[in-house]
């Protein structure tokens, strides 16, 4: 996420009209992470910043990130005059955060010089002024050329300095001639009862003002910072959270998060097929949020995990946040209905994080899971159950986290799935629900039924943006093989589930027996009748063959009787005329001998 | 009273070589700049201290303009700054020693130190 970003996006603050360049204050970017959003840019160039708050609020700490940062990100060698820790104190304190002080001192980018202002042994005699501090102040801003001060805290001088109003007036000049050498300079101070500060600093810094507090609600510590002056400038003026954390201090900032990010057209399975298919035949959009709504014991976990696996499958990376249940318990239940997710996790596709929620507040937590996103870079992240994790903090600043969180989430494209748990004995729709199923582009619920003496589970879609889904209910069966959706019975008196849904699918399945067994049986009568017939046929025609073999039988007798009758004749005719024309027979046959 | 148990424990642990021997007394006068008021601290600071001036104490006046490491190092945040070192712990005055109450508390104090040695 770089500053560059979201100056672009926010370079107007709250909605209010953009200001142009030119008539805005230059500003001095901190590269504390979320600040420069809030300030749109960073503190006041050139100018002294008030930075106020109680004991351990981080006003040292917020300093002293702004010195180190500048001089390790931005180039801008920086002062640090301390009146409270000594500079190794200072070095320990601050390397707690990542910060190489040494090694940024023994670069000449910062120095640090300890003021002692030791009361018991100084006495005041006359007229004095402060000529000392300008000194050393001069001499060390000149020999790095620093462009950033630090002055923690001016209060350490009212406690030993009792002309208050030498004290004051130097103090002027001060500011005075800070301003005058072109220096960006943070001012701590501590929260006074009736004024903003114990003694009134307020009145020489009145360019910026940030606040700092650090309050407990319900036994839960969180930081908060505000702007509350900033000349010159607009700013948001809200109080935001923030953390301390391994690499110096973090602010969230809601309004850091438009809502202009890329969508995909993908479609990515759930890891159960007739979920799909209730889902247009495809599954959900990759970078959607999905919310899974069930009273307990239905088996979120188990489409969570269903989910993950289809995943890893697809070689995809897999985060999965789990509040109630540790990383082992849920890989030994799932394996318990042949959902094998070990070796996903020795492959590094599946990673687990598990938290009680009550460890830490709301936003430790999200600060957390923002870092473990993005240095996982997973595709799909699961959160099972949401809602615990919103019992952490009020309804409000739940609702407000889960926004959070899913608008970084989209910006990466990475598919979100949502575990919540819901009362038994309610319908679907409960108040932060509802207000929660807002944000989330798919909804699933799965509820119990209770009837016949037993208790099944169902499968709604309630809602599915951006496609065409099943609208029906589906029951949701978990055997040791796995999970599979099955069609619920719409008997008369309503939906069919379990046993009931068992009796009736047999019920049908003898009907249908029964129905294909008067077919077997007609057809076999068709058949038999068909044999029958045939069999009258194949006599008729053998009676047929035979009465015309006997006709043909007559007929060839007929026709030899004819032929003998025939040569008979001529045999007798020749024996007859044998003698006299035996000659000529033969002249005859001479004839057609000799002549033929 | 305390104080001047204070001072009687000191002598008694063993002296490290950083510690001026005793008859080396230093009083160091810090100024800013050659101004009218830094002329006027130095000379009543002589005309006060007149008496432990003869009896070899020294006066060194630094100009922290012309010496700022030496404000680190001795830590000065007003000036002027006078600093006694006579014993441990040694003794600052802020201010130029104009207001009577500050001077004669103060020259007490010291007299007070030396009677201690």
């Amino acid at each position: 996420m770089s500053v560059k970003r979201f100056m672009k996006n926010n370079g107007r603050n709250n909605g209010s009209k953009p200001i142009s360049p030119a008539t805005q204050l230059p500003k001095c970017l901190t590269g504390i992470q979320g600040l420069d959003e809030i300030t749109g840019g960073g503190l006041p160039r050139g100018r002294p910043t008030l930075v106020c708050g109680g004991a351990g609020c981080g006003k040292t700490l917020l300093a002293a990130e702004f010195l180190v940062r500048g001089a390790a990100q931005f180039g801008e060698p920086g002062v640090f005059m301390s009146f409270e820790e000594t500079e190794p104190e200072l070095q320990a304190n601050v390397a707690s955060l990542g910060f190489d002080l040494a090694g940024l001192i023994r670069r000449k980018k910062i120095v640090i010089d300890y003021v002692h202002v030791a009361p018991h042994d100084l006495h005041e005699s006359g007229e004095y002024d402060l000529e000392g501090l300008f000194v050393r102040l001069g001499h060390a801003i000149d020999s790095i050329g620093a462009r950033r001060v630090v002055l923690d805290t001016l209060e350490v001088l009212f406690a030993s300095l009792h002309n208050e109003a030498i004290l004051r007036a130097e103090l002027r000049r001060l500011f005075r001639w800070l301003k005058d050498k072109g220096v960006t300079a943070v001012i701590t101070a501590e929260r006074g009862r009736d004024q903003l500060t114990r003694h009134g600093l307020e009145e020489y810094v009145s360019d910026c003002v940030i606040l700092l507090d650090h309050r407990v609600n319900d036994q839960i510590a969180t930081r908060n910072l505000r702007v509350t002056k900033y000349r010159g400038a607009l700013h948001g003026t809200n109080e935001f959270p923030f953390l301390i954390g391994g690499e110096g201090i973090s602010v969230l900032p809601i309004t850091s998060l438009g809502l202009n990010h890329k969508v995909s057209d993908e479609r990515i399975a759930t890891g159960i097929p007739r979920l799909d298919a209730m889902l247009g035949g495809r599954g959900f959009f990759r970078g959607s949020s999905i919310l899974l709504t069930g009273t307990p014991g239905t088996g979120k976990t188990i489409i969570s995990s269903n989910f993950a696996q289809a995943a890893c499958r697809r070689r995809e990376r897999v985060l999965f946040f789990s509040f109630e249940e540790s990383p082992n318990q849920i890989i030994r239940n799932m394996h318990s209905i042949g959902l094998r997710l070990e070796p996903m996790v020795k492959k590094g596709l599946l990673r687990f994080h598990s938290a009680r929620p009550s460890l830490y507040g709301l936003e430790m937590h999200l600060a957390t899971m923002f870092k473990e996103i993005a240095a996982f870079q997973p595709h799909v992240v699961i959160m099972d159950p949401i809602t615990s994790l919103m019992d952490a903090g009020t309804a409000s600043e739940g609702k407000g986290m889960v926004t959070r969180l899913i608008d970084y989430l989209k910006a990466g494209q990475v598919t979100s799935l949502f575990t919540s748990l819901t009362q038994s004995g309610s319908g679907p729709a409960q108040p932060n629900e509802s207000a929660m199923s807002s944000l989330m582009d798919a909804w699933l619920s799965l509820q119990d039924m209770e009837g016949n003496g037993e208790r099944n589970r169902v499968l709604y879609v309630l809602k599915a943006r951006g496609m065409a889904h099943s609208n029906q209910i589906r029951e949701f069966l978990i055997s040791d093989h796995g999970v599979d959706l099955v069609d619920a019975y719409i008997g008369v008196s309503g939906v069919l589930t379990g046993s009931a849904r068992v009796q009736q699918g047999a019920l049908e399945k003898a009907v249908v027996l029964a129905n294909q067994q008067e077919a077997a049986t007609l057809k076999r009568e068709v058949e038999r009748k068909r044999k029958a017939l045939d069999r009258q046929i194949g006599d008729l025609r053998s009676d047929y063959e035979g009465e015309a073999l006997e006709l043909r039988r007559i007929a060839e007798q007929v026709g030899t009787r004819t032929v003998m009758l025939g040569t008979d004749r001529a045999a007798s005719g020749l024996l007859r005329q044998a003698d006299t024309n035996k000659a000529a027979a033969s002249t005859r046959v001479n004839h057609k001998n000799g002549k033929a | 009273m305390k104080k001047n148990k204070i001072r009687r424990v000191i002598p008694a642990s063993a002296k490290s070589p950083a510690t001026k021997p005793k008859d080396k007394e230093v009083m160091r006068l810090f100024v800013a700049g050659d101004t009218a008021k830094s002329r006027q601290a130095v000379l009543r600071v002589r005309s006060l201290f007149e008496a432990e001036l003869k009896n070899g104490c020294e006066l060194e006046v630094i100009d922290i303009h012309l010496h700022p490491e030496r404000a680190r190092i001795n830590q000065i945040v007003a000036t002027p700054t006078l600093i006694m070192e006579f014993h441990v712990p040694e003794r600052r005055f802020i201010g130029n020693l104009s207001t009577a109450k500050g001077v004669s508390a103060g020259l007490d104090l010291i007299r007070k130190d030396k009677t201690a040695l």
